[in-house]
């Protein structure tokens, strides 16, 4: 099994694999947190290609399976995924926008042993600021939650929260209601990838998030059990740094839709590291050998004030990706947390995020859409590796 | 002691969020449910293992003394499934 006299010692299995498996998608969010240069990545992994990674990390101990990408949907494989997850034994969650689930794919996944839906509320045109009274949206959500209901999926809906649409709370509370979820995943941002290029846009102000969770709070008083309610606070609200994928190559697996395996969603913009394929390497080895998922494990990594905190065991430091993002250095500590020497990075963006105008002035808001990934592409973004 | 929920003659069934197998990485029994798992060591797996919509508490405890014998497993029995049921993972049919 494991290797005697390497780290690997103190490694735990993986827990949860996250199939990436397309990404494309009929979607535009301005807040996705697919890499900003999609569209350099390499051809996407072949069904058999991701029957055997799923296969390998299963063997290796993993049980837990979600599938996302972009849109799952896109793949007209995602059926015999779904069925062979099943045989190998996995929990298997599909992450969807909902676009382009129709009846008849719902009974085949059912069919297949599909565990959960969690369902994405997404903004579906460009229109920000209509998106919630958009017919054709709601109809669409309405239709799917429906069918949902209908397989006897558990229904968990998600929705993201930022700037432009934390405002409308209540509608979005109602509108869950009226679909008759059991979860509601109230997200709030974070900030990464094409989030991370429209923060200025997206981030609220503190008193957005105050009367959102005030009538979040009194939602839940009046529903009761009936729908569970989540909201999760954007960490830059925060004084301790949240414990990023419960640390470095601790449980989560990512696979991306080309094959690049990654501790976690967003670790593919971190300098000098190189993170294996599954197309070069099995699972086994990426999780236990490779440099990319040995290198911020444990603590000999960390700098002050990480390194003699005794926070360090719960927080694991915050998230590297946003250490490196906000501070030019994946090691420093998440500049989330009151006691980094960087803290401020966080704070002078919420301050000037309290104005009241919006500040679309900046820059205009970017769209994830394949133009926008190209442009992004190009120049100067010596970070990202050139997949394939 | 507390009123029970669960009677002998009460037929479980696990909430449909859940999901009970054997995982070998674990070397036990577990619940699984979405972004989720509950270890199931020893008893309580032996105990869940025949949590199926159609055997009574009774029949499971009948089925527990048989596969270890010697053992008053009656009490075992009942206060698992009223911790299960308390947290959720089945309820009585």
């Amino acid at each position: 099994m494991q290797k005697v006299g390497s780290e690997a010692n103190s490694v735990k299995p993986p827990h949860w694999v996250n199939a990436e498996i397309t990404f494309r998608c009929p979607l535009h969010c301005v807040y996705c947190y697919n890499p900003v240069d999609y569209t350099r990545s390499g051809p996407e992994l072949t069904t058999d290609e991701w029957l055997r990674v799923l296969r390998q990390a299963r063997e290796v101990g993993a049980v837990q399976l979600g599938i996302s990408g972009g849109e799952p949907l896109m793949r007209d494989d995602l059926e015999i995924m779904i069925a062979e997850a099943r045989r190998m034994g996995y929990f298997t969650t599909l992450l969807t926008s909902g676009v382009g689930l129709t009846e008849k794919r719902i009974a085949a996944f059912k069919e297949g042993g599909l565990d959960a839906i969690q369902l994405s509320f997404q903004d579906s045109t460009r229109e920000l600021n209509d998106f919630l009274s958009s017919t054709r949206t709601f109809e669409l959500k309405s239709k799917v939650a429906k069918l949902v209901k209908q397989y006897d999926y558990p229904m968990v809906l998600n929705v993201v929260l930022h700037r432009l649409n934390i405002d409308h709370i209540q509608a979005i509370l109602d509108m869950a209601e009226a679909m008759g979820v059991e979860q509601l995943e109230l997200a709030n941002t974070q900030y990464y990838a094409w989030a991370m290029l429209n923060r200025d846009q997206l981030l609220p102000t503190r008193e957005q998030l105050r009367r959102a969770e005030e009538i979040t709070n009194q939602f839940r008083a009046r529903v009761g059990n009936k729908i569970k309610a989540y909201f999760v606070v954007p960490d830059y609200y925060e004084t301790r740094p949240k414990a990023c994928m419960f640390g470095w190559g601790s449980v989560f697996l990512n696979v991306a839709a080309d094959g690049v395996a990654l501790p976690c969603h967003e670790a593919r913009m971190l300098p000098g590291l190189t993170f294996p394929n599954v197309r070069e390497h099995d699972v086994r080895w990426i999780w236990y050998e490779s440099a990319g998922f040995n290198a911020y494990r444990g603590d000999a990594w960390m700098n002050e004030p990480c390194r003699s905190c005794p926070e360090k065991s719960k927080d694991f430091g915050g998230c590297r990706c946003q250490a490196y993002m906000l501070t030019g250095d994946a090691t420093n500590t998440d500049p989330v947390c009151d006691l980094s020497p960087n803290h401020h990075l966080i704070t002078d963006v919420v301050e000037k995020a309290q104005s009241p105008e919006q500040p679309v002035k900046v820059h205009p808001i970017v769209f994830r859409d394949d133009k926008n990934s190209r442009k992004l592409s190009e120049p100067n973004r010596p970070e990202t590796a050139p997949a394939g | 002691m507390n009123e029970r929920r669960i009677a002998p003659d009460a037929v479980c069934v696990l909430e449909r969020q859940y999901r009970f197998q054997w995982e070998p990485a674990q070397e036990s029994f577990v619940l699984l449910y979405p972004e989720g798992m509950i270890k199931l060591p020893g008893s309580s797996g032996e105990i869940m293992k025949r949590v199926d919509g159609a055997t009574t508490v009774a029949d499971i405890v009948r089925s527990l003394e048989q596969a270890f014998p010697g053992v008053d497993l009656r009490q075992d029995v009942l206060d698992f499934l009223e911790v299960a049921y308390a947290k959720g993972w089945i309820r009585s049919k």
